[in-house]
């Protein structure tokens, strides 16, 4: 069976949806040479005309695509930096989004802005390594975060065909992952839908993208003590509120595990969903990065402010009264 | 175009006509907010008229434009049907956006209003996006804007942004952007004297058709009060454009009768004098238009354009508000449903 990298994952989900439709275009950053791979090839297979390599403009191009949305193109904006999402933070939450309804559904934006490499990449410092995504969900606009190379096609593909915005996070610490697939049985994966990578009855770990593989580690190490199961909800917005309210229907009890900030992160609206509407046993704990977290540069800084296994482990014990 | 070209005089006379359909509107506009019906309050762009006018006369109907905060104008210019824009100042469902977007985010897609916009210079990038993909023949998905009239992949697309938005960046990097991948896009800056209170000598170093000069970008200065020059120079910049030249750019130079925001009405910042104000109106753009027409022409456009306002007046106060219970109502293009704000 064929073996996919994460990143092979999206670059292969770029070029399928390019062959399929031809309103799809890719603008970015060095995107000809693909620094960050996941456009490599596109250029030599589909042209200047739709891989377009740009100035350093960021705020430009993203309203650029905007622009060339509304007027039936299908663009994929890709970014090297996720905290370049704060330059164009008013180009997607306050222009692309509120088109629709702004406009009363006169048009439409069908944009994908691509963040291969979101996160700490290990010792890139302050300006490198933020998780933004709980900022994109606060506002509403569609926000993707794949755990693995499978999810991260299906969830690529179906972000590109989405009439709305959407922001895929692809984590720096879910990259390197690779996955056995059978190419024939990749397939579009519908947003707000998530996925119980382990079932389990005695507490729920919703995990955020690459700390999926730090939850199913925790889960095997707790074996025997406490049955964990671990929740990718896939997409941060829309939630699969359903798919949470299942889980805890069975176990009662909810670790989040989020490396974004802590207020107002993504883990305190599924702590407060979870609360407000779902079944709890006892009170639930979020894992996550400190508040107002700037990643120092120093490895053990870094480090030091990302959620780790061993306090996502003490709070599962906690939760489950075994601690 | 196919169609034969209007005599001088008709041609004359449908700009004095766009003038004054603006100028009616504001001033039913102005009104309307004094008494209430709009709400938020609004922008005038009474003494610019001519820049909508002039620029619109020389676009095609398949062209597209965007608009600032201070857009009605350009709005009805280009052809969106004054009641229902009015209606849409009301915020009744009867409007161009269905009540969702009101005088600063007016859009009327059917006539290629790609949207006005209430962040200053933001709509500049998507007009340079949009120019960029109306040349391609894959741009034309179902539900996408396609122009009413079929004229080519020859399109422009023309923005509109005022001396106070060539400080924002992203209005430089979109001058870059569409010139080196020349774009076909007219850039009309309406230099109207104030970036709300400021002055463009207290805002701008340099100028602005120096700014466009960096980037090799044609510029011209005209007199934005006489709606022919700017029709002229307009056409000229459009014609570069469906050539594949790439933009251009034109500065019209008017001046803003009224308020930054009807806010001043009551609030009465001085930044400027009466006296000025008058000085400034002395030149006005009907004026100078309306000298052009035959009188008798002029009384008649004039009459037929009051009832047509006040016509627009009453379809806007008859259009019923919308249900609260729709509030959200095509947030998503994709139908996807918010969660209530409350259980």
């Amino acid at each position: 069976m064929p073996n996919l990298s994460y990143l092979k994952a999206l670059n292969r989900a770029i070029g399928d949806e390019m062959e399929r439709d031809p309103a799809v275009c890719v603008l970015g950053e060095d995107v000809g040479v693909a620094v960050g791979y996941a456009t490599a090839g596109l250029l030599r297979r589909f042209g200047p005309d739709r891989v377009l390599d740009t100035p350093i403009s960021e705020q430009a191009f993203t309203s650029f695509a905007t622009g060339a949305a509304m007027a039936g193109m299908r663009p994929l904006v890709e970014f090297q930096i996720p905290a370049l999402l704060f330059l164009v933070f008013e180009q997607i939450a306050n222009q692309a989004h509120k088109f629709a309804l702004m406009t009363g559904g006169q048009t439409r934006v069908p944009v994908t802005y691509l963040l291969p490499g979101s996160g700490s990449r290990d010792s890139w410092a302050g300006q490198h390594s933020d998780h933004p995504y709980s900022l994109f969900a606060h506002v509403g606009v569609k926000t993707v975060v794949p755990a693995t190379a499978t999810d991260a096609y299906g969830l690529l593909v179906t972000a590109i065909r989405d009439d709305d915005p959407v922001v895929v996070f692809a984590p720096a610490g879910a990259l390197p992952l690779r996955e056995d697939v059978d190419f024939g049985a990749l397939a579009p994966v519908p947003l707000g839908s998530g996925r119980v990578h382990r079932a389990g009855t005695d507490v729920t770990v919703v995990a955020v993208g690459h700390l999926v593989r730090d939850a199913l580690a925790v889960a095997e190490e707790l074996a025997g003590t406490v049955s964990v199961e671990v929740f990718d909800p896939r997409t941060l917005y829309p939630f699969d509120w359903r798919g949470l309210a299942a889980s805890l229907e069975r176990t009662g009890r909810l670790v989040v595990v989020d490396d974004s900030n802590r207020t107002c992160g993504i883990g305190a609206e599924i702590v407060a969903t979870a609360a407000e509407e779902m079944r709890l046993t006892a009170p639930p704990r979020r894992v996550t990065r400190p508040d107002g977290a700037v990643l120092p540069f120093a490895r053990e800084l870094d480090l030091a402010c990302q959620p780790t296994r061993a306090q996502l482990r003490a709070a599962v014990e906690k939760v489950a009264g075994v601690g | 175009m196919a169609d034969a070209p209007p005599a001088a005089g008709d041609a004359a006379a449908g700009l004095y006509r766009t003038i004054a359909l603006i100028r009616g509107f504001e001033q039913r506009a102005v009104e309307l907010v004094r008494s209430g019906v709009i709400r938020g309050g609004i922008h005038p762009c009474t003494g610019q008229e001519a820049v909508a006018a002039g620029t619109c006369a020389a676009l095609r109907p398949g062209d597209v434009v965007t608009s600032t905060h201070r857009g009605h104008g350009h709005v009805l210019a280009k052809g969106a049907d004054p009641a229902r824009m009015m209606a849409e100042l009301a915020g009744r469902t009867t409007g161009l956006n269905q009540g969702r977007g009101g005088s600063m985010h007016a859009a009327d897609f059917a006539v290629g209003v790609l949207g006005a916009n209430a962040i200053v210079g933001a709509a500049v990038p998507i007009a340079a996006g949009a120019a960029w993909a109306m040349r391609r023949s894959a741009a034309y998905g179902p539900g996408t804007y396609r122009p009413a009239a079929a004229d080519g992949t020859d399109r422009v697309a023309l923005t509109y942004f005022g001396d106070g938005a060539v400080s924002q960046g992203v209005v430089l990097e979109a001058f870059n952007l569409a010139a080196l991948w020349r774009v076909p896009l007219v850039l009309v800056c309406e230099n109207n004297g104030f970036a709300t209170s400021m002055r463009p000598q207290d805002t701008m170093a340099g100028t602005v058709t120096a700014r466009a000069a960096a980037f090799g970008i044609p510029a011209v200065t005209v007199d934005g009060m006489d709606a022919e020059a700017v029709r002229d120079a307009t056409a000229e910049a459009a014609a570069r454009a469906r050539t594949g030249a790439g933009p251009s750019l034109v500065e019209c130079v008017t001046y803003r009768f009224d308020a930054h925001h009807t806010w001043e009405h009551t609030a009465r910042p001085r930044y400027r004098t009466d006296a000025e104000v008058e000085a400034g109106r002395a030149r006005d753009p009907l004026e100078v238009q309306g000298a052009r027409i035959a009188r008798a022409t002029r009384a008649a456009i004039d009459a037929e354009t009051a009832g047509l306002l006040d016509a627009a007046v009453r379809y806007a106060l008859d259009g019923p508000h919308p249900d609260p219970a729709t509030a959200l109502d095509g947030l998503y293009a994709s139908g996807l449903r918010p969660r209530a704000g409350a259980l």
